[in-house]
């Protein structure tokens, strides 16, 4: 028999934490790829448990540095729904608007600094700005932007310290909201502009049908609170999402692999999946640019999620703008509660894709069982099944193209590894 | 004219904020890129080289035998190494595994805890290496970030102050919340570099920024016992991000060591 031949690339770089892929190859057969995730454990899970429930949400923000605002709205959600506390439309609109903050930063780092370089062969965004400065300032001003609006809301970008279950410690002052809107202005003209530039690039032809998750709002395009639904026409309240979504341990990776249930069966949350599911409901301005760029209906090409991405950039900035425009602090600026004994669940959509939080709580408020389960650990599986069906079309190449092909595809799905726990490193057997 | 420094970045168990405060500094990005060779900086750029580094940052905290070994790797290949960060400085909030049953943890988490390997302790870098520069902070500072970095591209010795978040309150003007509401404050007892943005936000410091130099956290938790707060709530405000600290860890650890006599 001939030996397996093998390719590897010890870091995959531009990804958020770390992790590696291994692919075997025999006769140009793919024998296996695994996605490897071996970012040390930290067993937030663990020690959630026996910690104040007002604690949570500062604890949680530190799984990811950069979605932190995410683990603190699954969290809180869910931690609302076990008290049975039920916020006001005011604090609704603000931590939308605090969401809209962590998708443009999000979003705007990931499409200039980690992903464009991809597309114009760069090996950063830094290194892109030597020939593409104008590109890389604007995508960076609108990076700040995102942190500016969570300094605000939240006193700082990173791990922000004002929400807390039932709200915010402190309602912003309007002044001080107001004060931003002559930059989302301009940063709304430049989104749309940065997307018109991502989707001028040339894109690997690949399609790849599978199944989309995402929560999917009836009156908007969702982010904190809807039914999980998939693009194969189910729709599952989130207090039924253990049922149709489980999670399986693997040798190959400290992060949990999700699977759908019955089937086992790979599917993809994030930009791809909800532009897909919730396309109608994009802000008028996004909704627009997607038909005058002639985005398709659905997109089936992973490639692309850097236009979803751009186009969620533009539909943030306008929904932000919106609530900045109209803002009246609420009050109370948190809704105050009794602790109780009982359980709740919740899923949001951090940048990233769906992110799902369940806690149980007893009489004295104390957390006595936790479960998360972020978007990248959901999104591991159906990673590997498009490199498996990507790789066919690199195997002509050199190790070095097929592995660069490999990790260009992984970075385009935005994986944050340290979410999941974390560590790529590309491994190619062939004979 | 002198080479420019080459600086590189290298991760352990952590979030990702803090070297993401580096890609934060908008406005700076592209003049630091410009003074130094980022060689090493797996989160911003496919460029890797190998070492020797002149100045390399360090986020995270030693909690595999993977990377006890490969701190030692790093530190072999760094002239000026500084940890950045809570996990790194203080082994962060994966350290409560330190005061738990490790072997629970994994079983708790992983359904197969045979496929992980895992120390039964998160520590910092310094446990591990010896360590040029701490930068505190859960997450750090950019402002003492880029300080530093402007510092030591220029040669002299970087400023960041070593005073505790009260008196950053004070200077801010916020109303002291433990003496006028009686909440929980770490704020005697934590170094300034967040700019005390929590008493601003209506809320108790949570010590992010660890221990600030001398201080006695027995007098503040004695405040806070005599005005009727549970000692469970102080233990658990001084084991979060900086929980196994010299100074916070002691007195956690003495509170229990209190209660259970």
């Amino acid at each position: 028999m001939e030996p397996a031949r093998t390719i590897q690339v010890k870091v995959l770089t531009r990804v958020e934490g770390e992790g590696a892929l291994f692919v075997r190859l025999r006769n140009n057969i793919i024998e296996d790829v695994r996605l490897q995730i071996y970012e040390p454990p930290r067993f937030f899970e663990a020690f959630l448990c026996d910690r104040s429930l007002e604690e949570i949400p500062d604890i949680t923000a530190r799984i990811c540095g950069i979605c932190p605002v995410a683990y603190q709205m699954s969290s809180v959600h869910a931690l609302e729904a076990a008290l049975g506390i039920v916020i006001s439309p005011e604090i609704r609109r603000l931590r939308r608007l605090l969401y809209c903050g962590e998708w443009i930063e999000s979003h705007a780092l990931h499409m200039h600094l980690l992903h464009a370089p991809d597309f114009l062969g760069y090996e950063s965004g830094i290194a892109m700005a030597q020939d593409h400065k104008r590109e890389v300032a604007r995508g960076l001003r609108l990076k700040k932007h995102g942190n500016q609006l969570l300094d605000v809301l939240g006193g700082r970008a990173i791990h922000p310290v004002n929400v807390c279950v039932g709200g915010f410690y402190r309602a912003p002052r309007r002044e001080d909201l107001t004060a931003l809107i002559p930059d989302f202005e301009w940063g709304l003209e430049a989104a749309m502009a940065a997307t018109r530039w991502v989707a001028g690039f040339d894109f690997p032809a690949f399609r790849q049908p599978c199944e989309l998750v995402a929560v999917v709002h009836p009156d908007e395009y969702a982010m904190n609170e809807g039914r999980v639904t998939s693009s194969a026409g189910h729709s599952w309240p989130v207090d039924e999402y253990e049922t149709a979504f489980a999670e399986e341990h693997v040798a190959h990776s400290t992060a949990l692999q999700s699977r759908r249930v019955p089937g086992g069966t790979s599917y993809l949350t994030g930009p791809l999946a909800r532009i897909n599911l919730s396309r109608a409901q994009l802000s008028p301005a996004a909704r627009r640019l997607a038909d005058e760029i002639k985005f398709e209906s659905p997109c089936q090409n992973p490639f692309k999620a850097i236009i979803a991405r751009g186009l969620e950039l533009v539909h943030a900035y306008e929904v932000a703008l919106e609530i900045l425009k109209t803002y009246r602090p609420p009050v109370p600026s948190r809704i105050p509660y009794l602790h109780r004994q009982g359980s709740g669940c919740a899923a949001t959509e951090a940048p990233r894709g769906l992110l799902y939080n369940r806690y149980t709580v007893d009489a004295t408020g104390q957390v006595t069982a936790s479960r998360i389960v972020p978007p990248t650990a959901q999104n591991q599986r159906q990673i590997e099944q498009d490199l498996r069906d990507h790789l066919p079309g690199l195997l002509h190449l050199g190790d070095a193209e097929v592995a660069l092909g490999c990790e260009r595809l992984v970075r385009s799905y935005d994986p944050c590894i340290s979410c999941s726990t974390h560590f790529l490193q590309l491994k190619l057997e062939r004979s | 004219m002198t080479a420019k420094p080459r600086l590189a970045v290298f991760k352990f168990a952590s979030c990702d904020g803090c070297q993401l405060s580096l890609l934060d500094c908008e406005d700076e990005l592209l003049a630091v890129a410009g003074a130094v060779e980022i060689v090493h900086f797996a989160e911003a750029t496919s460029r890797m080289e190998p070492g020797p580094y002149d100045i390399v940052l360090v986020e995270g905290s030693i909690t595999t035998p993977d990377d006890a070994a490969r701190i030692q790797d790093v530190r072999a290949n760094a002239r000026f190494l500084m940890t950045i960060g809570a996990c790194a400085t203080a082994g962060g909030i994966q350290s409560l595994r330190n005061w738990a049953d490790h072997q629970e943890f994994l079983q708790a988490v992983y359904a197969r805890p045979e496929y992980i390997s895992s120390l039964a302790t998160s520590t910092a870098i310094a446990d591990h290496v010896p360590v040029d520069f701490e930068l505190r902070g859960c997450p750090i500072s950019r402002q003492q970030l880029l300080e530093v970095l402007v510092a030591l591209i220029d040669g002299r010795k970087p400023q960041t102050p070593g005073h505790g978040v009260c008196l950053d309150c004070k200077r801010r003007g916020s109303v002291c919340i433990t003496v006028a509401r009686g909440v929980p404050c770490m704020g005697p007892l934590t170094q300034s570099g967040c700019g005390a943005i929590c008493p601003a936000f209506d809320r108790g410091c949570y010590g992010c920024f660890g221990p600030a130099p001398q201080v006695q956290p027995r007098s503040l938790t004695g405040h806070l016992l005599e005005q009727g707060a549970p000692p469970r709530q102080l233990v658990q405000l001084l084991r979060n991000f900086n929980g196994f600290a010299p100074e916070f860890r002691g007195e956690s650890e003495r509170l229990i060591s209190q209660q259970e006599t």
